[in-house]
């Protein structure tokens, strides 16, 4: 009898279990729609006119056109960190219950849902020379020259800020929400003020959702190209990572479009391998004070 | 450690607390001597830890005031008030070792980092987990738990503890275990305690003076045996232990008829009049002698003697206690060695019975 139960057992175990056969759908989907097209795009990039490596040579030799994954970054790590370090404060401050919490989220999360081409729009028309921004700002002559807000890395930045700030504030909200609200109260009781509470409670347990945080929004940022073009500067000081490889493949320089978009790739997970690295460090474990 | 943090005394003046229309705490007056191990004992939702919370700083009163020593302290924040507080899910900060969890309270304190050393050791030493310094929460029992979170309330030396249902996470051995050694630990640190609980045992043995709550009202206040011995009304009378609630009719002083039986009882209640009396199921024996008429219903072996549920002659349920087995279905006489008798009215409905034990 024990010998048989043992025996079903075993030849339980040694089947596929039925769920993974639920995956096979969307492993078929990723194979033929992610690494298919993933490793023809590498394979391209080696099969250009001047031999394998020169789509990559030319693009990295050529300081104008290197200069965009400086750009990209410049714009895409701001994005990033002031996202996260303007979410803290906000999300710490409305961690708590209240009245209308529901819908200020809701509020806070409708630029997430309007698209950089929906947003760019309002700006142009709004932060534009002759928009309301700088009408008000001259009619109360606070400024005689309009201020330049538009069409400059300041324009992409701020386009950039109200679709990725939502995001950032949500998740960190989140974060803060997952954390043993009695952990906050055994540190008051135990004497220490709001700001140590912060700095040596919250904060230790909020920074690893921090750094995934900052990943997240850094990648939606670095993927930035609508409001590099529409607001930004797309010729000069916005020419973006994804700019270049845009033009390439308008030149039908397919090569050189998917080799840029390699560079592109390796880069952001050189990024993400830093910010990894650093949450590694960071304690990660759970963010409850004990049972219960 | 020092016996430092002594006050003379902590004043709740009419201490009320209400969530919107429903008011969880009403008019708590209580003065607590410093040394003193105080329990505040009932059911859940009762306003035991609203009142902890209140005098934690967790909360505002509603209304009302508490003083320490006559200075009003209801308004000053949690972190100026110099208590230490045990969290019911222990509250261990996990990211930090259980050395660095202890040492908290001193490190906000800015104490110098040899002096922190010292008494965090000494803190661990007290609670016997002085070898588990460089551990994380994580990675201890639930009872070490429990003592790290103890340790790092007293090791300030505050001026009063907090206790919330401190052990109602421990499994039942360790519970009495834990039990002593929070009774030793004010025995040696004689730190003022206040301690939340809904376990009428753990209220008697560890407390000087229990506060007995019932809906945010103060029921009864007096020592263990004091309470134990003479419950103020039948909800105290039921919370630690009279199980048997009889109605009856007082016939003359100290005599009340129950269902045509005559029992001797307690009371402070007039001569006549609708009464209900209250026994112990240990109270309530089995033997020949016996005089209230009992129909077995179950019979349970429970090692010194049989607990029966029956049935009186008035459909009443109780609960007593037998030296032998007796069958389902017979008719036995039972002895009423004592009993409490109350004015009518005051029968606690039994679905707060059940949540009461």
């Amino acid at each position: 009898m024990t010998a048989l139960a043992i025996g079903r057992v075993v030849v339980r175990e040694r089947r596929l279990p039925g769920l993974v056969w639920l995956a096979v759908p969307a492993a078929v989907f990723m194979v033929a729609f992610f690494v298919y097209p993933l490793c023809y795009g590498v394979g391209l990039t080696f099969q250009a006119a001047g031999g394998p490596l020169s789509a990559y040579r030319s693009f990295l030799s050529d300081g104008y056109q290197r200069g965009s994954i400086w750009i990209t970054l410049g714009l895409s790590v701001p994005t990033a960190l002031i996202s996260v370090v303007a979410a803290v404060p906000l999300a710490y401050r409305m961690r708590g219950p209240f009245r209308g919490k529901r819908t200020l989220t809701a509020v806070l999360m409708v630029p997430l849902t309007l698209g950089s081409v929906f947003v760019a729009d309002g700006m142009i028309d709004f932060l534009g020379p002759n928009g309301w921004f700088n009408r008000v700002l001259r009619a109360l002559h606070v400024v005689d020259q309009p201020v330049v807000l538009i069409h400059n890395v300041a324009g992409v930045l701020l386009s950039m800020l109200i679709s990725v700030f939502p995001l950032a504030f949500l998740l960190v909200l989140g974060y803060f929400s997952g954390i043993d609200g009695n952990l906050e109260r055994a540190a008051a009781v135990s004497g220490a003020g709001p700001w140590q509470r912060f700095r040596l409670v919250l904060l230790p347990l909020l920074l690893p959702g921090l750094t995934v945080t900052f990943a997240l929004t850094f990648v939606m940022a670095f993927a930035v190209f609508p409001s590099a073009t529409l607001v930004g500067d797309p010729a000069g000081s916005t020419r973006v990572i994804s700019i270049v490889a845009y033009d390439a493949y308008s030149r039908a320089d397919y090569s050189s479009a998917s080799a840029i978009a390699i560079v592109m790739g390796l880069v952001e997970l050189a990024v993400l391998g830093i910010v990894f690295g650093i949450r590694g460090r960071l304690y990660r474990g759970s963010t409850s004070g004990g049972k219960g | 450690m020092t016996r430092a943090g002594r006050f003379g005394e902590l004043v709740l003046d009419g201490v009320t607390k209400s969530f919107g229309a429903h008011t969880a705490l009403d008019g708590l007056d209580l003065t607590i001597t410093g040394g003193e191990f105080v329990a505040l004992l009932g059911p859940s939702g009762c306003g035991k830890s609203t009142a902890l919370n209140l005098l934690a700083g967790l909360l505002a009163p509603t209304s009302g005031t508490i003083l320490l020593d006559g200075t009003r302290i209801d308004t000053v924040p949690s972190e100026r008030r110099d208590f230490g507080m045990v969290f019911q899910n222990y509250a261990l900060f996990p990211h930090l070792t259980v050395a660095d969890n202890v040492g908290f309270g001193l490190r906000v304190r800015r104490l110098r980092r040899p002096e922190l050393q010292r008494r965090v050791a000494d803190a661990l030493r007290l609670v016997r987990l002085a070898d588990q310094a460089d551990k994380y929460p994580g990675q201890l029992s639930g009872g070490q738990q429990q003592r790290v979170a103890i340790a790092r309330a007293v090791v300030t030396e505050p001026r009063l503890v907090l206790m919330d249902e401190p052990l109602s996470n421990l499994d039942a051995k360790l519970r009495l275990d834990m039990r002593t050694e929070i009774r030793l630990l004010h025995q040696q640190l004689g730190l003022t305690t206040v301690y939340v609980t809904h376990d009428q045992q753990e209220a008697l043995s560890l407390a000087d003076r229990l506060v007995v709550l019932r809906d945010g009202r103060v029921q009864q206040i007096g020592t263990p045996a004091e309470i134990y011995e003479t419950p103020a009304n039948t909800y105290v009378a039921a919370f630690v232990g009279y199980r048997n609630a009889l109605p009856g009719e007082m016939r003359g002083a100290n005599r009340v008829d129950v269902g045509g039986v005559t029992l001797a009882v307690e009371t402070d209640v007039p001569a006549s009049g609708r009464a209900v009396v209250m026994v112990r199921p240990d109270d309530l024996v089995v033997t020949d002698t016996g005089v209230l008429p009992v129909r077995v219903a179950v019979c349970e072996y429970q090692g010194r003697h049989f607990a029966v549920e029956g049935v009186t002659t008035g459909d009443v349920t109780v609960h007593c206690h037998s030296d032998r087995p007796l069958a389902p279905g017979s008719e036995v006489m039972a002895e009423v060695r004592r009993a409490r008798a109350y004015p009518d009215g005051e029968v606690v409905p039994a679905a707060e019975l059940v949540a009461a034990t």
